[in-house]
């Protein structure tokens, strides 16, 4: 909600200048009270029509069934994958395009270890036998990123080239990695999630509520929530308690000043690859198991995944985790039909009430991206402009 | 080993050049001189590369099996030889399945063409090369309802049903099961779209109602948000036009985990045992869900799978039995002509493939050509039932089937 003060300084230039009217901070305040008052009579109103109460609870079941759990699900994958981009961003000062196929690099090695172990009989009880393999799949996608980083970026880093040299030479390294990729396990759909399906299935959620409308949680979604918010809690610890960390966004920050206080930058490149693809190998497995690994659909996300890390401002940890939100909640809502939902709030109507069609999907985060890289280049949280 | 000496070398032609082609031509060709004068030469045209290069085949094998079942019966236009000639289609390259017809008339010298076997380049080779050079064609695969009203001078027929019908049997299906209103997805591809609208207007002439008729793409991760566009449009069945490793049992999947469907309507692409397997995998099932698939049963598919399997076939694959009706028909129709031109074929295949007359099974093409030579009349049956309606295609029957028990259990034909 900082609306407001947004319009008073309209460029990233104005943002320097103290903010001097105090009264500033209060108003999103305002806005923020009129909103509530406005929600809570529109909330009585409902409840008061007859069966209103039930009528509400059903249609936030709907909503949070369509539109909440596959949201904050999809949001957690973007935002891992996010998470890579910009702290390869911040530290090499480039903008990874391998990192989509990266994810699938991971992925499929969590795939083919998770095979194996399926082979050998060993699981991870009512968890899908992925998790048990993610450490194989991340030394996979380590290996390659810093093969990569050897081969190809090392040499563009000492010749202190332009970013855009960066970005076509990570370009090269996406199409490698789609090719071995595609080699290895084809361009065929791969389903390894195992263990218990569903947390909550929809008919045991009706007749547990008795309401008409069902609620399914699935295992892959939690799975992916919890191990999000674990890798994230981590990566913070990590880049503000640690040596290393600090050495990281000391580099980020200003590379000669890091330089010159003895920051071997070597060090910070190798570990800025490490876990990177420790991030994308998790986000990509996570998007495996919830929804289905295929190479191409890694490809595709790439552009949701810029978005998240733009729109959050990129080279800023904590904004590629809302902007991965962001983008995933439009991408759901926008697409979403509302008509079942406002027929339980009381408005019966024919149309879907649907502001895109599905197909547009990919549509949102471009506008997205193109929005905010007009408008906001810096994004929510002042990263870098691109 | 090697049934098809011919076969071998047109195999090799694409990769090998012209030169060799015209070597393992004449290599081929030599040892048959001496009965030259009197084979009849047919083409057969299908997609030995390309998308369907794994279906065409067998198919060409039964087509090969009943022309040499006419030639070894000495009866066929007083003791000729059928000598069929192949010929790559591509299945999607219009510019070469043009090439090749081509090559089959002018330098071949067939009579004419069975094939070709996708519809796009089906439409080509009537268009650019059958017509014009007044060359029958019959195709055993090609089933886009556009070649139902293509300008074709009576010359094409097919022994496959156009897509439309399968559209109207659905709805037929799906109404006689007692459903009013319907939500289709189709995949975004001339199939699907051809298919769907057939069975919305079908099912609307019945006095359904289809609330939603949208295209789902392939290949995509997850179909959460289509199955909630359906969901919203509200209706009591889904009907799904997709492909059982694509997007059709994607949007099952999404529509199953967030109970938007309990239970589909399919079409044939969804006719397949991984589809319960994958589904039950899940945890899920789909017991009561239905559709139809192309098919037929009786004595004549029992009759082709017996002589395919004496030949070395298994008589099951896509479009076999049509292939073999194919060439059997066009055999038939050359014996009641009297002579070996594309006139006679066009003048009497629907004369021998429906009734009256004698109903002939596969295996008994010797007898069809004796009674034919003796002016009477056949209704060849064939492998598939065949019966050609309208412009000269088969009016098709098809397999009523629903999920009993994790297997899809055959309810009545159609």
């Amino acid at each position: 909600m900082t609306k407001p003060s947004r319009q008073q300084h309209p460029s990233p230039v104005d943002a320097e200048a103290p903010p001097n009217r105090l009264p500033g901070p209060w108003r999103p305040l305002w806005g923020v009270a009129v909103g509530l008052a406005l929600c809570l009579l529109l909330l009585l109103t409902i409840v008061s029509r007859e069966g209103g109460g039930v009528n509400l609870l059903n249609a936030l079941v709907r909503f949070a069934n369509f539109v909440v759990i596959p949201g904050v699900a999809y949001g957690s994958q973007l935002a891992l994958g996010a998470l890579g981009v910009t702290l390869i961003y911040a530290v090499m000062r480039f903008s990874d395009f391998a990192h989509g196929n990266t994810m699938a690099f991971g992925a499929m090695g969590v795939v083919l270890v998770t095979r194996v172990l399926q082979g050998m009989d060993i699981s991870a009880g009512p968890l899908p036998t992925a998790l048990l393999a993610l450490p194989f799949g991340i030394l996979g996608a380590v290996t390659l990123a810093l093969v990569f980083d050897r081969a190809v970026y090392r040499f563009y880093r000492r010749q202190r080239a332009a970013p855009v040299t960066f970005v076509i030479a990570s370009i090269g390294a996406m199409f490698v990695t789609n090719g071995l990729v595609r080699l290895i396990i084809g361009p065929d759909n791969q389903r390894f999630a195992d263990g218990v399906r569903f947390i909550i299935r929809v008919q045991a959620f009706k007749e547990m509520t008795g309401l008409s409308e069902g609620l399914a949680l699935r295992t892959t979604q939690v799975v992916t929530l919890v191990v999000a918010v674990v890798v994230v809690l981590g990566l913070f610890l990590f880049l503000n308690r640690t040596p290393l960390g600090k050495a990281m966004r000391a580099y980020a920050d200003n590379e000669d000043l890091a330089l010159l206080s003895g920051i071997n930058p070597e060090r910070v490149a190798l570990w800025t690859w490490i876990i990177a693809a420790t991030l994308a190998t998790i986000a990509g497995t996570l998007y495996g198991l919830d929804k289905s690994f295929k190479p191409f659909t890694y490809f595709q996300l790439l552009l949701p995944i810029f978005a998240s890390a733009i729109v959050g401002g990129i080279g800023k940890p904590l904004g590629a985790i809302v902007g991965g939100v962001v983008v995933a909640f439009s991408e759901i809502a926008l697409t979403y039909p509302y008509r079942k939902i406002l027929g339980y709030l009381g408005f019966e109507t024919d149309s879907l009430v649907q502001l895109l069609s599905t197909d547009y999907k990919f549509a949102v985060s471009f506008i997205i991206l193109v929005v905010v890289l007009i408008w906001r280049p810096r994004g929510i949280f002042q990263g870098r402009v691109i | 080993m090697n049934p098809h000496p011919t076969s071998i070398n047109w195999k090799l032609t694409p990769a090998l050049g012209s030169s060799l082609m015209a070597l393992g031509l004449f290599a081929a060709v030599t040892p048959a001189l001496a009965q030259t004068d009197e084979a009849v030469k047919i083409g057969v045209l299908l997609g030995f590369t390309g998308p369907i290069e794994s279906l065409t085949p067998p198919m060409a094998d039964s087509a090969e099996l009943a022309f040499k079942e006419v030639s070894d019966s000495g009866k066929f236009l007083g003791g000729k030889t059928i000598e069929p000639m192949r010929a790559d289609s591509t299945c999607i390259d219009a510019g070469a399945a043009t090439a090749a017809a081509e090559r089959l008339v002018t330098s071949d010298k067939v009579t004419a063409i069975l094939g070709a076997d996708c519809s796009g380049v089906t439409i080509a080779v009537a268009n650019n090369v059958a017509v014009p050079k007044g060359i029958a064609l019959v195709s055993p695969s090609a089933t886009s309802p556009a070649l139902s009203t293509i300008d074709d001078d009576g010359l094409f027929f097919r022994t496959s049903p156009s897509d439309a019908r399968q559209g109207r049997v659905l709805a037929q299906v799906i109404k006689d099961r007692g459903y009013d209103t319907i939500a289709i997805t189709y995949t975004k591809n001339d199939y699907g779209k051809g298919l769907s609208e057939s069975l919305q207007a079908g099912f609307e002439e019945l006095g359904g109602t289809v609330t939603i008729n949208t295209a789902h793409e392939d290949g995509k991760a997850d179909y959460t948000a289509e199955v909630a566009e359906l969901a919203e449009a509200g209706s009591d069945l889904l009907v799904v036009l997709g492909y059982a490793d694509q997007g059709g049992i994607g949007i099952i999947r999404a529509a199953l985990d967030t109970a938007a469907f309990e239970t589909f309507g399919l079409a044939d692409a969804m006719y397949t045992q991984t589809l319960l397997d994958d589904i039950k995998a899940d945890g899920n099932d789909l017991t009561g869900s239905f559709g139809t698939v192309p098919g037929n049963e009786g004595e004549g598919a029992d009759a082709f799978k017996e002589i395919s399997i004496a030949a070395g076939g298994d008589g099951e694959g896509a479009f076999t039995g049509e292939s073999y009706d194919a060439a059997a028909l066009m055999a038939l129709a050359m014996q009641k002509g009297g002579e070996a031109t594309s006139k006679a074929i066009a003048a009497n295949m629907i004369a021998v493939a429906n009734a009256p007359g004698e109903k002939i099974l596969p295996g008994e093409l010797g007898k069809a050509l004796e009674i034919l030579a003796a002016g009477g009349e056949v209704d060849y049956v064939g492998a598939t039932n065949v019966e050609l309606v309208g412009p000269g295609e088969a009016s098709g029957s098809y397999r009523e089937y629903e999920a009993q028990d994790d297997e899809f259990k055959t309810v009545r034909f159609r």
